[in-house]
């Protein structure tokens, strides 16, 4: 059906709204972030890169996002690892058993957040985990398992099994076959899985808070510590590090994604 | 395969092969013996075992009992991917992510066979199913019959002394399918190795073979080559399962060398008996009949049914007719075009010999598989 000039016109408007709406607050941390004044008042006055100056610069800031990254990279990798095994197993287990042990897996995924936060940080007091490189890795690889499950498990569904059969008529052993034929075909849902993960890890903040402490403490918990103590614009350089460096990513990888789906379509 | 001719290929013998699903046989008690070279279909309506038989040969599936050889040894127990036998499946089953080339030259790379000689021996396969201008095209990107083609070249590329086919040709349109018979028929000549090919078409089971083994209900009721199965059925569902045949039913009676058959108040005979204790049928092929007009003469037949005309088809090469009999049954009779010709609902006479009646077993069960 033929639009009316002033119905396009209105829809185009609402759109435009909406979308103002959901990225307006992400992108007032830019214009903040180059104030010259130590307030995080807006608009912001002046024009500075001391911020982003402190954030390289102060131990505080750059240890903090350097421990994040090494954290996320590890949990990145384990989640991947460990819920590729799961989704895989699951498929080819009994249809009653497996929907029951998936639903086990997903629960971090429902189970609030603090709650489960307090579960951790009592167990972690005990066996001395609180501020540990290892403690956060095992907190993050709880929360994002799930979402390598799910991605997995999506990529599974959709694999037909009967290729194995045939890589096993070709002379393919289980592993073989495995890694030649089965690997290949579910690597777009582990990569999002990887993605996913180290995201997750990545911002996580309410664990993070309970297991960190002065000593090793993650990017989201040093923002949150310092935007409490005082207004230090260097939050907003933080963010809009970030905010580039996301969309460079999940950009680049949309880009690649496409030119592999043009050259075998 | 001509006599005298090496052969490449592989003897299989089925020993008393059974294969049980919890209650269910789907095998019980299959044995068969597949010459080396030897163009073996196994035949019979879905669910008949014929797929498990294939699948168990591959190794895809256990067997509860029984002996498979193959040239010779036993290899009950021995996994899919060590029995070197290649298999083409009716869903193609190419792997996506690789080009044709890389997935004909897949199992020569398990096999550690070096790069000069596995690209000589992936071209020379897909020469042979003329798909040599396709190595770098991806399988989404080929129609289904190029597909099939592609998966024959690979499962042929390591060549292995059997070949294994579960119905190939089953997802292809009726032309497709005939000129691909051919092609698969001249592949068979040229390499010379055994080939046990799964369908349930009768037709296709017919042009290809060199013997056919027929399968209901889990067990073999019939090998033989077409000729066999269609002039010798030794049980009425192999009977009525090759070729178009007419059963006749009735109160039977058997003096010395003939029996007799009480249909609707007529009665047609045939200078034979049957041995045994069982309800004897007659099943005739449809070039044995013939139609007259009543009180027509007829030379040479001994027996009439009277009928009428239900369907008319003309063929081209002739005619085919189905005739409801009395007892409400269908005979189905081809004429030649010479012949005279009778419209629908015409009141008919049918005529044959008894001699060309072959006295079958009854086996009313069948008909429920026959669908």
């Amino acid at each position: 059906m033929e639009m009316k000039p002033l119905t396009r016109v209105i829809l185009g408007l609402v759109c435009l709204l909406v979308a103002i709406w959901l990225v307006a607050p992400t992108l007032v941390v830019v214009p903040m972030s180059f104030n010259e004044n130590k307030s995080l008042a807006f608009p912001p006055q002046g024009f500075s890169w001391q911020w982003y100056q402190n954030f390289f610069t102060n131990p505080d800031w750059s240890s903090s996002f350097l421990n994040s990254l090494k954290v996320a990279s590890v949990v990145a990798v384990l989640a991947t690892v460990l819920g590729t095994l799961a989704a895989f197993g699951l498929d080819r287990m009994k249809a009653g058993p497996a929907s029951l042990l998936r639903m086990l897996m997903l629960t971090p995924m429902v189970v609030p957040g603090v709650v489960l936060a307090i579960g951790i940080y009592a167990v972690y007091l005990d066996t001395h985990l609180v501020g540990t490189m290892l403690g956060f890795v095992l907190a993050h690889t709880i929360l994002a398992l799930p979402f390598v499950l799910i991605a997995v498990s999506a990529s599974l569904e959709v694999f037909d099994r009967r290729l194995e059969t045939a890589a096993a008529s070709l002379g393919a052993g289980a592993l073989t076959a495995f890694r030649t034929v089965t690997l290949p075909l579910i690597l777009p849902g582990m990569l999002s899985g990887l993605l996913f993960a180290f995201a997750t890890s990545f911002d996580e903040i309410v664990v993070s808070l309970f297991i960190a402490n002065p000593y090793l403490k993650t990017l989201p918990v040093q923002i949150f510590s310092s935007i409490t103590r005082d207004a230090d614009p260097t939050v907003a350089a933080v963010g809009t590090i970030l905010l580039f460096a996301t969309t460079i990513l999940i950009g680049g990888g949309m880009l690649l994604l496409g030119r592999e789906r043009k050259g075998r379509p | 395969m001509k006599p005298g001719q090496e052969s490449k290929g592989a003897a299989i013998d089925l020993e008393s092969i059974s294969k049980a699903y919890g209650g269910f046989n789907a095998l019980d008690g299959v044995s068969l013996r597949i010459e080396p070279g030897e163009f073996m279909t196994l035949l019979g309506p879905s669910g008949s075992g014929k797929t498990t038989t294939l699948n168990v040969v591959a190794g895809f599936t256990d067997v509860t009992s029984g002996k498979l050889l193959v040239g010779g040894k036993n290899v009950v127990g021995v996994p899919a991917h060590k029995r070197n036998i290649g298999v083409v499946f009716q869903h193609y089953a190419l792997f996506p992510h690789m080009s044709v080339g890389r997935n004909v030259a897949y199992p020569l790379t398990l096999r550690g066979v070096g790069t000069a000689e596995r690209k000589a021996r992936v071209a020379r396969a897909l020469d042979m199913v003329k798909m040599g201008d396709f190595a770098h095209r991806y399988p989404s990107e080929l129609s289904g019959g190029q597909q099939q083609r592609v998966a024959l070249a690979r499962a042929i590329v390591f060549d292995p002394p059997l070949l294994l086919m579960d119905e190939p040709l089953g997802a292809l349109d009726k032309k497709l399918r005939e000129w691909l018979q051919l092609e698969i028929k001249r592949i068979h000549r040229e390499l010379g190795t055994t080939f046990v090919y799964v369908t349930h078409d009768q037709e296709e089971a017919l042009v290809l073979s060199d013997r056919i083994a027929v399968f209901n209900r889990g067990r073999i009721e019939q090998v033989g080559t077409g000729r066999e199965l269609y002039d010798e059925p030794t049980t009425l569902f192999v009977g009525r399962f090759i070729g178009d045949s007419t059963v006749l039913r009735g109160e039977a009676r058997s003096d010395g060398a003939s029996t007799a058959l009480r249909i609707a108040g007529e009665t047609v005979t045939a200078p034979r008996r049957m041995a045994g204790e069982a309800r004897p049928v007659m099943l005739l092929r449809p070039e044995k009949l013939a139609i007259r007009r009543p009180g027509q003469s007829a030379a040479g037949t001994t027996n009439r049914l009277p009928g009428t005309i239900a369907e008319a088809i003309y063929l081209g090469s002739g005619s085919k007719y189905e005739v409801r009999l009395a007892d409400g049954s269908t005979a189905i009779v081809r004429s030649p075009l010479t012949g005279e010709s009778f419209g629908l609902g015409e009141e008919v006479e049918l005529c044959f010999d008894g001699a060309d009646a072959k006295l079958l077993a009854d086996d009313s069960t069948a008909d429920a598989t026959l669908t």
